[in-house]
């Protein structure tokens, strides 16, 4: 019998479909996942609750298992709440390298979307000589930034506690 | 009591999914980029959270009714949202002025909620307590730029404010299912929301240099299913494909 150490070792596949760079594991979403024998049932978290992508989490999720001869099964579940401090550390190494700005701790991140404090280091070159351009941006997830030192505009993944 | 749970989710639900399409007809004709963004993104997490309201009551079964059937498949008069709600988007100040008068109602409301005895309503209460957080945000800054910013600008908001505050009163009645559901722990007090809905409005009205009406006038009605006539629009645009073609999915 597979154990959960397998399955979430196949479910490394499963990006998120609107930052393809991070595996949905690494974002958090999984919670948990219950074996018998060929039945796997995974839990999920939602990120936002209007998110698009959880739909598509969840057939590729499925899919993915079906593929390795599993009979899988998705749940929503709501409670705890999906936190940004649920990222984990290659999740937010991904982030980065894929160009979206990881998300400050609570304190931080509100200053910087108030625009008190310049706290959202450039993706390009680095500066935090950042500006706050939108609290909301391409998707729910992220707030759009540009870079007042080299003018890029980028995403930064918002903290959500 | 699991009618009475139904009852109530369909009225929390009401009140996001007719804000959340008001929100959804500024898309692509919010007054710049960053605000039609806004503005979407706003209406997406209220869709997603009527979602949550709409699948646990499909769940229930006590109407044997699916979550489209809920969301597309009924009258006017069965839809309970506030009358609020449904008021038009006039100008970006009534849009504001909107969104402000319902976000902070809406932020009491589910961090009442997550005390709900009622383990889901809890579960979506803290869920969407995140999200509306950032919806208050936005609000109420723009509240403060636009009634402190120009002459203009001022005077709108002002005209808003004075056109939309009548609604106010009805996000704090009681139906007879919510007092009992509140005698259950199940659903919140309006009563105790409303003290506090109306000393965060004041100290943010005092910032935004904007002067809180002293009428006493109200309307009420959407709770108990009677609309202004506006909903009859919004239900025409938001149920043409379920109408036209019957159980069409994706």
């Amino acid at each position: 019998m597979a154990t959960k150490a397998d399955i979430l070792k196949y479910l490394e596949e499963v990006k998120d479909p609107e930052i393809p760079a991070i595996a949905i594991e690494d974002l958090g979403v999984i919670r948990d996942v219950q074996i018998n024998d060929k039945k796997v049932h995974v839990q999920i978290s939602p990120t936002y609750s209007g998110c698009p992508a959880m739909d598509m989490m969840e057939v590729e999720i499925k899919a993915t298992l079906q593929e390795k001869g599993f009979e899988p099964t998705v749940e929503l579940v709501l409670y705890p709440a999906w936190t940004t401090d649920w990222i984990t550390e290659k999740g937010r190494a991904a982030l980065e390298k894929y160009g979206v700005a990881a998300p400050l701790g609570e304190s931080a991140d509100k200053r910087a979307l108030l625009g008190e404090a310049q706290l959202v280091k450039c993706i390009n070159c680095g500066s935090k000589n950042t500006q706050m351009v939108s609290q909301f941006g391409s998707t729910a997830c992220k707030a759009l930034f540009k870079c007042n030192d080299c003018y890029e505009p980028f995403d930064y993944f918002k903290c959500l506690k | 009591m699991e009618q009475k749970i139904y009852d109530y989710l369909l009225q929390l639900g009401d009140n996001s999914m007719i804000l959340g399409h008001r929100l959804s007809e500024l898309c692509a004709h919010g007054p710049s980029l960053e605000t039609d963004i806004a503005l979407t993104n706003i209406s997406l997490d209220l869709f997603g959270q009527v979602r949550h309201y709409f699948q646990y009551a499909a769940k229930l079964g006590v109407a044997g009714k699916t979550e489209d059937d809920i969301a597309f498949l009924r009258y006017a008069h069965e839809y309970k949202n506030c009358l609020l709600v449904e008021q038009p988007n006039t100008d970006f100040a009534y849009v504001i002025v909107r969104q402000f008068f319902y976000d902070l109602y809406h932020l009491h409301l589910l961090q009442d909620l997550t005390e709900s005895q009622d383990k889901q309503i809890s579960a979506v209460a803290h869920k969407s307590l995140k999200e509306v957080k950032y919806h208050s945000r936005f609000s109420s800054q723009w509240m403060k730029r636009l009634g402190d910013g120009t002459a203009v600008s001022h005077e709108k908001t002002q005209a808003a404010v004075d056109y939309l505050q009548p609604y106010t009163a009805e996000l704090f009645e009681m139906t007879p299912v919510e007092a009992e559901l509140q005698e259950a722990g199940i659903a919140a007090d309006l009563m105790a929301i409303k003290d506090r809905w109306q000393h965060d409005v004041m100290e943010l009205l005092k910032e935004a240099t904007i002067t809180y009406p002293t009428n006493e006038f109200s309307h009420s009605g959407g709770k108990k299913g009677v609309h202004t006539e506006h909903l009859g629009y919004i239900l025409s645009d938001l149920q043409y494909m379920q109408r036209a073609y019957p159980e069409m999915s994706w």
